[in-house]
């Protein structure tokens, strides 16, 4: 049960840096390998405030979450824009021009080493049932995870705004006709993105650890999450991000030898079978 | 045959397929570089096998429009290939390309089933997913690969008998970039036939490819097979001339910095591959001797740059001046 | 009667929508068949169901009396079936002989040869220089596709399909786009194609359907609405009603 309930939370860290990736890739059909990178930077951000600012963990989050997205607007108005029309191939190679040169500022300004982080007295600790540990932290990142999904899936579906942006992804021009102001949605729909991989690259200190390889290190998982959950969809990938956390925890718990393979085979299999996600529509070609 | 009149009605053009003389010279180069840097002969030997593996990616993606994020993994099983078998007594090199290049054509031909199955997305994942999965399987199974401490025992055979491989890299150097013509020549070849224009047919405008009767599955997979088995062949290359195989020949990083190179020489042109390969190794070489931290900065941005300003690599801005030398020249 | 081309109770549906409603169309060997009929009328979903870019939901398409509904689009072709494009699908930066020498290769089974350059499959070459010659394009065989007018690339449109040596051609609004100052010469080239070429019109511009065809169907809803002579046609109420402010002259 304990190993469920970690895969849960371990789940639930994948989906809240996930999630931002899905928005991007999905809603403005970008393929941001940069991804992993602004997750870093929210995690830095935030190890910098705790540590040398002083700042309390529950205001380093969001200050981590908006300081990131600051960051990702500046790139989205600057370069990111540029490529909006572009093969997935040349966002491929320009995300990860982004993600070299993250891992290098990442090392001129915090050295290869892990940052260190101690949580608050009050998310440490355990509550202890019987047959089932839950860690605090975890518990932290559950009640979390859901809120944000669900607050998101509102945003997405039930807004103004939301609605804007699936106009603005269908059909730009038709969208700009009626007034849309198709940049401005794409601006902050990446904020939204970046946001929440900072937030999730913050959250994420504490389970994933932080150095410079943060950025290509987890990217795959990110990929994955949004590959199984189907892209855009974010009910999907809150179910992919499960499954994926409890079969990597469950998996090097108790076949530690067979590793990742596991979830790498789960989703080439996904890709062949069901090629447009767990939840997606049939693709539109 | 009588109607080659009407052939004769077409003006006459320097055919693609004829050798030109800047190729002559391009391919003296290696030559010169043995007499002139014999003391780099084994950063030489690295740039002959990374240029046989960027032309496998460019045949995949320069000519048939694949997008690979994952194309180590044929490099990587190559290189095991040839390692495993060079440890366990059979080390004559020739064998080790010769099973190293059917063991990643089969991988190539039997991913080529998953990878055609979808969009650029789809085939971006699935080349990463089958990537990382060798990449764990080789990992966890250090009983025979060694896992991350990289395969040890290699012992390679004398090449064709007489030529040993020495401590300088003399001989590893000459198989290596004997290795890289000859598989050029071929590339060449493919490049100019029916087959490869049909490749160029299917990157161009895939869609209107079935509606002059080709299967455009059935070639895609052909090259795709090929591409794999020619990164295996480098792969093997490269475990014979270090006689050794480090576990990140299979890692994400290597695909990625492929897919740097071949966009810097200019995707599309055999020789883009060779020449992205010579800049990118020799500014490594140069750079990283200065500043190894930030090499992957420069590294990142020169990729930013490339993609936003200089999409055709260095292949393009020669052919555009070269359009200008020859607009200037007046020829016709 | 001898036909080239039928298909049987073709049905295609998208969802709940039907594109494609019970259509079963003979069009006769040899013939000038044109398919019209409003905007939205299906035309383009059926010509994708008889290439077979899309798949029936049920019904056949039969070519030269054998049942191809299962075949996959280049099958087709190489079973005499071509078409062209109402947009230009061409290859931009190919030269004009080498697209079309492609072509010719796929119909002589050369595609797949990897080994001696395209150049020495001299009969190939040839053809297309040949096919080139007919439509007037000789001329600019070694150009870009791209440096080319777009009347003239309607040429190469077509030029890539005959390569096919088809026994029916499908010719999806050949003349869309092209500037009138070019199209006496586009319809001279379609008026010259040989007459044992099996000819599928579908064409906005009644002016060359009624040159060119003899025998018209009507498209309406994704329906069959009528079909016979171009005469008949013309005097027929109910395409009057259909095509109501598109004027039709004859």
């Amino acid at each position: 049960m304990t190993v469920i309930f970690d895969g849960i939370a371990s789940g639930m860290l994948l989906f809240l840096i996930s999630v931002g990736l899905s928005v991007t890739l999905g809603l403005m059909n970008f393929v941001n390998l940069a991804h992993g990178a602004f997750a870093m930077l929210g995690g830095y951000i935030g190890v910098t405030l705790l540590n040398h600012a002083g700042v309390p963990f529950l205001a380093a989050l969001p200050l981590a979450a908006v300081a990131t997205a600051l960051v990702g607007v500046l790139f989205e108005r600057t370069l990111y824009r540029r490529l909006y029309g572009a093969t997935h191939l040349d966002q491929v190679l320009f995300s990860i021009g982004l993600v070299f040169m993250s891992i290098s500022t990442a090392h001129y300004f915090f050295g290869a080493q892990q940052q260190p982080l101690t949580l608050p007295d009050f998310l440490q600790g355990q509550i202890n049932l019987p047959g089932l540990d839950i860690g605090i932290y975890r518990l932290f990142l559950v009640i979390l995870g859901l809120a944000i999904a669900i607050g998101l899936q509102r945003m997405v579906s039930g807004t103004r705004f939301g609605a804007q942006l699936r106009a603005s992804v269908d059909n730009p021009r038709a969208a700009r006709g009626m007034g849309i102001n198709v940049e401005r949605i794409f601006t902050l729909t990446f904020a939204l993105g970046t946001a929440l991989a900072g937030l999730g690259g913050a959250l994420g200190v504490e389970m994933l650890g932080l150095d410079p390889t943060f950025a290509v290190k987890y990217i795959v998982y990110f990929l994955i999450v949004v590959a199984v959950g189907g892209s855009g969809n974010i009910k999907g990938s809150l179910v992919a991000s499960l499954i994926l956390g409890i079969f990597d925890v469950a998996g090097k718990y108790y076949v530690p030898e067979i590793g990742a393979f596991v979830i790498y085979a789960v989703m080439v299999a996904m890709l062949i079978f069901r090629p447009q996600g767990l939840f997606g529509r049939a693709a539109s070609r | 045959m009588t109607t080659l009149a009407l052939q004769a009605g077409l003006a006459p053009v320097r055919r693609a397929d004829h050798w030109r003389p800047a190729e002559l010279v391009f391919w003296l180069l290696p030559v010169a570089a043995y007499f002139i840097f014999p003391d780099n002969l084994v950063l030489l030997t690295q740039i002959a096998i990374t240029a046989l593996f960027c032309l496998s990616l460019d045949l995949i993606l320069g000519y048939a429009g694949i997008v690979s994020l994952g194309h180590a993994a044929f490099f990587g099983l190559g290189a095991y290939a040839a390692g495993l078998l060079a440890a366990h007594g059979f080390g004559d090199p020739l064998l080790g390309l010769g099973v190293a290049a059917v063991v990643a054509a089969a991988l190539g031909f039997v991913t080529s089933l998953l990878v055609l199955r979808g969009a650029d997305l789809t085939r971006l994942m699935v080349t990463l997913g089958v990537a990382m999965m060798l990449y764990e399987l080789a990992n966890k199974l250090t009983p025979i690969t060694g896992g991350v401490d990289g395969l040890q025992g290699i012992e390679v055979l004398p090449l064709l008998g007489p030529f040993e491989f020495d401590l300088y890299g003399k001989t590893a150097f000459w198989y290596a970039l004997a290795v890289l013509f000859v598989l050029f020549w071929v590339a060449r070849r493919i490049v100019h036939s029916p087959f490869g224009l049909s490749l160029k047919g299917i990157r161009l405008n895939v869609g209107r490819m079935p509606a002059l009767g080709t299967p455009v599955n059935a070639r895609l997979a052909a090259v795709y097979t090929l591409g794999a088995a020619y990164a295996g062949i480098a792969g093997a290359l490269l475990a014979q001339t270090t006689q050794f195989v480090a576990l990140d020949v299979l890692s994400f990083n290597r695909s990625a910095e492929l897919l740097l190179i071949l966009v810097l020489g200019g995707s599309g042109s055999l020789y883009g591959a060779l020449i992205g390969t010579i800049v990118f190794m020799s500014a490594h070489h140069l750079l990283s001797e200065l500043n190894p931290q930030y090499w992957q900065f420069w590294l990142g941005a020169l990729l930013v740059v490339i993609v936003l300003f200089a999409r055709d690599g260095v292949m393009g801005g020669l052919r555009r001046i070269g359009a200008r030398f020859g607009a200037n020249g007046g020829t016709k | 009667m001898n036909y080239a081309l039928q298909t049987r109770n073709l049905v295609k549906k998208f969802g709940g929508f039907v594109a494609t409603n019970d259509v079963s169309l003979n069009v006769e060997a040899g013939a000038r068949h044109a398919l019209i009929g409003p905007n939205g009328a299906g035309k383009t979903t059926l010509i994708n169901l008889l290439t077979g870019f899309l798949e029936p939901t049920s019904g056949e398409v039969i070519l030269n009396g054998t049942n191809v509904t299962q075949l996959a689009q280049h099958q087709r072709v190489k079973r005499g079936l071509a078409r062209t494009f109402q947009i230009n699908r061409l290859f931009a930066d190919l030269t004009v002989l080498d697209s079309v020498t492609m072509a010719v290769n796929e119909r002589l089974g050369l595609g797949a040869r990897f080994w001696k350059p395209v150049a020495s499959y001299a009969e190939a070459v040839d053809e297309a220089a040949h096919l080139l010659a007919t439509l007037r394009l000789l001329d600019v065989a070694h150009e870009k596709t791209r440096n080319l007018a777009y009347g003239k690339q309607r040429l190469i449109e077509i030029a890539l399909a005959l390569a096919a040596k088809p026994s029916v051609l499908l010719l999806d609004e050949p003349a869309a786009g092209v500037p009138t100052s070019e199209s006496r010469e586009l319809f001279e080239s379609i008026a010259n194609l040989p007459r044992d070429v099996t000819i599928l019109l579908i064409e906005h511009d009644m002016d060359l359907v009624f040159r060119f065809a003899d025998q018209i169907s009507v498209l309406v809803s994704g329906a069959v609405l009528t079909e016979g002579t171009p005469e008949f046609i013309a005097n027929n109420p109910k395409v009057k009603e259909v095509y109501l402010g598109e004027a039709i002259s004859v």
